[in-house]
C-alpha cells in the first residue's frame, strides 16, 4: 500500500486522555499539553514556577497515569526480578517500595523505576517507558511468573508537598501520618481499595495514590476537596523537572539515554557513571550485567554524574564543561541545570570525565537575552551532599498543618 | 563426602570420550547418568524380548584420532569391516549403490558426474576436517593463537585454488536440491546423495541455508569404517572404567550446584535426584544447552540476553525411529544381502513433500527413511538367527497436531511398514515386535530438548563460534567451572565424539 500525504491517517498518534482528563482539562488553562507514553500530559497548568512553589510550600498533584505499571506475580516472580535489577529484592518486605535500576548484559542502564512488593509472590514494577519486551525476555527460563501490564487499568496520582499528609488526613485516610517513607498502605475507597505509598519524585514529603481507573475522578475530587485549604494545585512536567533536579534524581532524556534505545556505542550510561554505586549490590545473588559492572567498579567509571554549584545565576542547561577558564579541554556536559529557589544557588547535574573531577571545572554557559546571544565562562564547584534534602521529608509522623 | 576433579553430566558417547581424555591426564572423574545404562542416544535398549537396538545406529565419521588416542581397539572396538554401502532402493529392483567413490546402478554419464562431484566434495570435506577437532575462537578480542586458528582456516580455503575456493563459497549455502540438480539427473541418485545433508535437522532439499556444510561434515570421516554404535559405547565405557573413571547410572542430576563468590558464580557440583550432592572442581554437561542452562543451572544465574539466545536455539526434532523385531533375515527385492544403509526416498521431491506436511504438524503421507539391519554386524542384538530392523524416518514433527496420540503413532507405524514392504515383500510376516520412538519419546526418554539428535539444528547461525551461542561456544560457559561437551557444541551431533574431545582439551588447558 502506498501512503501519500493526502490520505495518511495519523489519528492513532493523537495522545489519549488520562483517566483524570476531565479535571485536567478544567485546570490546564493554557492548554499546554505534551505527551508521555501516548497519554496527554500537562507541561504546566498555570505556570511552572507557581506550581513548583506549591510543591515546595503547600502541595500539588502530578498525573502519573502514563507511568508504566507491571504486575509481576507467581512463585518465580522474586527470583526473576532479583536477577533483573541491581538491588537485592529478596531483602524487601511486603508493602515496601524500592527504587531500582536494570541494565543490559553489558551493564548499561536500561531504565530506573520502583518495585512495590505487594505480597511474597506479587510485585508492581513502575517505570517511565514501556518495558514489556524486556520483562518478557527477563522472564525466559522462569516457568512460574506472569507479567501483566496494568498501565491502562490503574490510575495514579502523585501528591507532593509539605501539606500532603494533612490533605490525606482530611480525606479520611486514618493513620496515614504513621506511614513511613517507602511503605504501602491500603484504604477503603468507594467500596474499593485505594493504595497509598509514601513515595515521590520531588525530594520532599509526598505520597502516590493508586486506584482502579474507574474511580479516578472520585479520587481526584476527594483529594481536591480535602486539599482546598492546603494550597493544592496540579503541577506539570516542568515543575516536576525542577523539583527532581533539586532532589538530585535522574531523568531519562537528561541524565541518561535508555540503553535499549541507544544507537551509538556507549552513548548510554552505567549506574556508576550516574553516581548510583549504592544501587549496585555485588553481595546479592547474580543479576544482569554483574560481570561488566564488577569490572567497571574496579576500573572506575569513564564519566561521573556530578552535582555542581555554578557561580552566577544563568542556568547552565546544555553547557559544556572545561578543565580551565580558557576552555582548553572539553571534559563533560551539563545534563540539567536551573536556578534553585530553595537552595538559592545555580545548580546543575553534569557528566564529567572522571579523572578531571579533581581539577578545576568551568562551564561555558550560552544564554539569550531578547534575541541577543551571550556566552559566559563560570566557575563550578562540586557538591558532594544533595542540593536539597529537608528533614521534614523523612520524619514520621510528618509535621501537621 | 566424595570430591572429584570433574563431574560429567550424562554418559553419552561425548561424555565418555571427554571422561577418557581427562582420565588420561590423571583427573579423578565421575560420570553421572540418569538412565540405567551408558550411551545416551547410542545406548542399546531392549525394545522387545531379546531384541535390542540403539537410536543412533551407525557412526560413519568417528575420528581415527580419538580411536588411537583412547586405544579403543584394546577395549574391544573392532576396526575390521568397511565403510557401509549406501543403497537407494528402487521399486523395480534397479538399485543405486554408492560405495566410497564408486556408484553403480546409474547411466555412465551419471557415473562421470559422480566422479566430478565426489572429487570436489571430498576436497572440501578434507579441507574442513581438521577444524571439527579444533576450538573455534570467538569473534573479537582474539589472542594470537586464536588469530592463527582463523588464519589457518583462511589459508586452507585459499589453498583450494581460485576456482575451487570460489565454488566452495557458492556451494556451502546452496539448497541441496540445487546442488544435486547441477550435477545429476537421476532422481534416486540425487536423493541418496542429498540425504546426509538433511537428516536430523529442520531442513528440506529446497531449504536455503547450509545443508551442504552438514554433508561435508559427514563426509569428513577419516575413519573408513562404519562403527556399530553399541560396540563403540561399550569400548568407550570399558576404556573409561579401566582408566579409573567412576560411572554412576540411575543417577539423574536435578541441579548443577553453584556458589556465588565476590567474583562470579562458580559450579561446585551436582545435586542428584536422591538429594545427594556430589562436589567437584569442574562440572561438565553433555546435556543439550537448553537443558543445561535452563533446567539444570537456572536462568537466575545467567545474563538475560544470553538466556534469550539459549531459548532461541532451534531444536525441533523431526526424526522418528522405528525398531522392528524380525524372526528371520528380511529380504529386499534385487539385493542379495540387506547390508549397508538402505534408503527409501525415490526422489528429492518426495523428501520435500514429507517436510511440507511436517511444517504444519502432520505426519508424512509418504515417509522417507534410512534403514539398517544392525544384527548383520552385531548378531548379539537379537536371538540367534533373528534380526533387528532400524529405521530413521523423516519428517515427523515433535509438535504434531495430535500430540502423538495412539492413533497417530499407529498410523505412522503402518505407513512406514507399508513403505518398507514395497521393497521387502513379505517383511510384515517376519515382525514379532516393534517400537516407534517419535521426537516426543526421544525427548522424554533420552532427556534431549526437542527430541533433537544434535541438540540444536546444524544451521549456519548455530555453528562454529555460534554453537550453541556466543558466550558458551568454546566449551566454557559464563559460569566459572561449568563446561559443555555435548552435541550442542562445536562441531555438532552424530556419533563423532568430537565435542567431547574438544571439550576435554579446553578443560585441561
Amino acid at each position: 500500500m502506498i501512503v501519500t500525504m493526502t490520505n495518511a491517517d495519523f489519528s492513532t498518534e493523537k495522545p489519549r486522555p488520562s483517566h483524570f482528563q476531565p479535571r485536567l482539562d478544567e485546570r490546564n488553562i493554557h492548554d499546554a499539553w505534551s505527551s508521555w507514553n501516548g497519554y496527554k500530559l500537562a507541561e504546566y497548568y498555570f505556570e511552572a514556577e507557581y506550581e513548583y512553589f506549591c510543591i515546595r510550600n503547600t502541595c500539588g498533584t502530578y498525573d502519573i497515569c502514563p507511568m508504566q505499571k507491571y504486575l509481576i506475580s507467581g512463585p518465580d516472580a522474586e527470583k526473576m526480578l532479583n536477577r533483573m535489577v541491581t538491588r537485592d529484592v529478596t531483602k524487601m518486605r511486603n508493602n515496601r517500595v524500592s527504587y531500582v535500576l536494570w541494565c543490559t548484559d553489558e551493564g548499561r542502564l536500561i531504565d530506573d523505576g520502583t518495585i512495590f512488593r505487594l505480597a511474597d509472590d506479587s510485585f508492581l514494577l513502575t517505570c517511565g517507558s514501556p518495558s514489556t519486551a524486556w520483562l518478557k525476555k527477563s522472564s525466559l527460563g522462569f516457568d512460574n511468573v506472569t507479567i501483566n501490564d496494568r498501565s491502562d487499568e490503574l490510575a495514579a496520582l502523585s501528591l507532593q508537598g509539605p501539606t500532603s499528609c494533612a490533605v490525606l488526613k482530611r480525606m479520611g485516610l486514618k493513620g496515614i501520618e504513621q506511614a513511613k517513607p517507602f511503605t504501602i498502605h491500603h484504604f477503603d475507597f468507594f467500596g474499593d481499595s485505594l493504595m497509598v505509598s509514601r513515595t515521590g519524585f520531588t525530594g520532599g514529603l509526598g505520597y502516590e495514590l493508586w486506584i482502579k481507573a474507574e474511580l479516578a475522578l472520585e479520587l481526584w475530587d476527594a483529594v481536591y476537596e480535602a486539599g482546598a485549604d492546603y494550597g493544592i494545585h496540579p503541577f506539570g512536567e516542568q515543575a516536576t523537572n525542577m523539583a527532581r533536579l533539586e532532589a538530585g534524581f535522574i531523568m531519562p532524556g537528561y541524565e541518561f539515554n535508555e540503553a535499549l534505545k541507544t544507537v551509538h556505542f556507549e552513548h548510554d550510561q552505567t549506574p556508576f557513571e550516574l553516581n548510583l554505586d549504592w544501587m549496585v549490590d555485588f553481595k546479592k545473588p547474580h543479576f544482569n550485567g554483574r560481570a561488566a559492572l564488577l569490572e567497571e567498579s574496579r576500573r572506575g567509571p569513564r564519566y561521573t554524574l556530578t552535582k555542581l554549584d555554578i557561580e552566577g545565576n544563568k542556568p547552565a542547561e546544555g553547557a559544556f564543561i572545561y578543565d580551565s577558564q580558557d576552555c582548553s579541554r572539553h571534559i563533560g556536559y551539563v545534563t540539567s541545570g536551573m536556578w534553585s529557589p530553595v537552595v538559592k544557588a545555580n545548580i546543575a547535574l553534569a557528566m564529567i570525565e572522571t579523572p578531571y573531577l579533581k581539577g578545576e571545572l568551568w562551564a561555558e554557559i550560552n544564554y539569550e537575552k531578547e534575541l541577543r546571544h551571550y556566552s559566559k565562562i563560570a566557575r563550578c564547584s562540586v557538591k558532594e551532599e544533595p542540593f536539597w534534602a529537608p528533614d521534614y521529608a523523612k520524619v514520621t509522623p510528618p509535621r501537621d498543618y | 563426602m566424595a570430591h572429584y576433579d570433574t563431574i560429567i553430566i550424562g554418559a553419552g558417547h561425548n561424555s565418555l570420550v571427554c571422561a577418557n581424555y581427562l582420565a588420561l591426564k590423571k583427573k579423578n572423574v565421575l560420570v553421572v547418568e540418569a538412565a540405567e545404562v551408558c550411551g545416551g542416544l547410542g545406548a542399546r535398549h531392549e525394545f522387545h524380548d531379546g531384541f535390542h537396538a540403539s537410536v543412533a545406529h551407525q557412526a560413519s565419521h568417528f575420528p581415527q584420532k580419538i580411536i588411537r588416542d583412547l586405544r579403543l581397539a584394546e577395549h574391544g572396538l573392532s576396526l575390521s569391516g568397511d565403510h557401509k554401502a549406501c543403497i537407494g532402493l528402487n521399486r523395480d529392483g534397479d538399485h543405486v549403490i554408492l560405495q566410497g567413490n564408486k556408484v553403480s546402478g546409474v547411466p555412465d554419464n551419471e557415473v562421470d558426474a559422480y566422479k566430478r562431484y565426489h572429487r570436489l566434495m571430498k576436497r572440501y570435506a578434507d579441507m574442513l576436517a581438521p577444524f571439527w577437532l579444533k576450538t573455534v575462537p570467538p569473534i573479537g578480542n582474539n589472542s594470537l593463537p586464536e588469530m592463527m586458528a582463523f588464519a589457518e582456516l583462511g589459508l586452507r580455503i585459499r589453498l583450494l585454488g581460485k576456482e575451487d575456493m570460489r565454488e566452495f563459497f557458492r556451494m556451502i549455502t546452496l539448497p541441496v536440491y540445487d546442488l544435486m540438480d547441477e550435477y545429476f539427473s537421476h532422481p534416486l541418485l540425487k536423493s541418496l546423495l542429498g540425504w546426509d545433508a538433511l537428516i536430523g535437522t529442520k531442513q528440506a532439499p529446497r531449504s536455503p541455508n547450509n545443508s551442504v556444510l552438514q554433508l561435508l561434515y559427514r563426509m569428513a570421516g577419516d575413519s573408513h569404517v562404519t562403527l556399530d554404535v553399541p560396540t563403540l559405547i561399550d569400548a568407550l565405557q570399558r576404556a573409561a572404567v579401566s582408566r579409573g573413571v567412576d560411572i554412576r547410572t540411575n543417577s539423574r542430576v536435578c541441579d548443577i550446584v553453584v556458589e556465588q563468590n565476590s567474583e562470579t558464580v562458580k559450579a561446585t557440583g551436582v545435586r542428584l535426584e536422591s538429594g545427594e550432592v556430589v562436589t567437584a572442581e569442574q562440572v561438565v554437561s553433555s546435556a543439550d544447552p537448553k537443558m543445561t542452562f535452563l533446567k539444570l543451572l537456572g536462568a537466575e544465574h545467567l545474563e538475560i540476553e544470553f538466556t534469550n539466545r539459549i531459548t532461541r536455539i532451534r531444536d525441533d526434532g523431526l526424526v522418528s525411529k522405528l525398531h522392528l523385531a524380525l524372526n528371520d533375515q528380511p529380504s529386499f527385492s534385487g539385493l542379495s544381502s540387506p547390508a549397508g544403509r538402505l534408503f527409501i526416498a525415490p526422489n528429492l521431491e518426495m523428501i520435500e513433500c514429507a517436510f511440507d506436511h511436517a511444517k504444519y504438524g502432520e505426519s508424512p503421507v509418504d515417509p522417507v527413511m534410512e534403514i539398517t539391519i544392525p544384527t548383520l554386524e552385531n548378531p548379539g542384538l537379537a536371538p540367534e538367527g533373528q534380526h533387528v530392523l532400524s529405521a530413521h524416518v523423516m519428517y515427523t514433527p515433535r509438535k504434531h497436531k495430535s500430540e502423538w496420540d495412539e492413533s497417530a503413532r499407529a498410523e505412522l507405524t503402518t505407513k512406514i511398514i507399508d513403505a518398507i514392504e514395497v521393497y521387502a515383500p513379505g517383511i510384515r510376516s517376519l515382525i514379532v515386535g516393534q517400537e516407534l520412538l517419535t521426537p516426543v519419546d526421544l525427548e522424554s526418554r533420552f532427556n534431549t530438548s526437542g527430541g533433537h539428535w544434535h541438540h540444536g539444528d546444524f544451521a549456519l547461525d548455530q555453528l562454529l563460534m555460534m554453537r550453541p551461542t556466543h558466550g558458551a561456544a568454546q566449551y566454557s560457559t559464563p559460569i566459572s567451572g561449568l563446561y559443555l561437551c555435548g552435541a550442542g557444541t562445536h562441531p555438532a551431533g552424530d556419533i563423532t565424539g568430537m565435542p567431547g574431545h574438544n571439550a576435554a582439551r579446553e578443560i585441561l588447558s
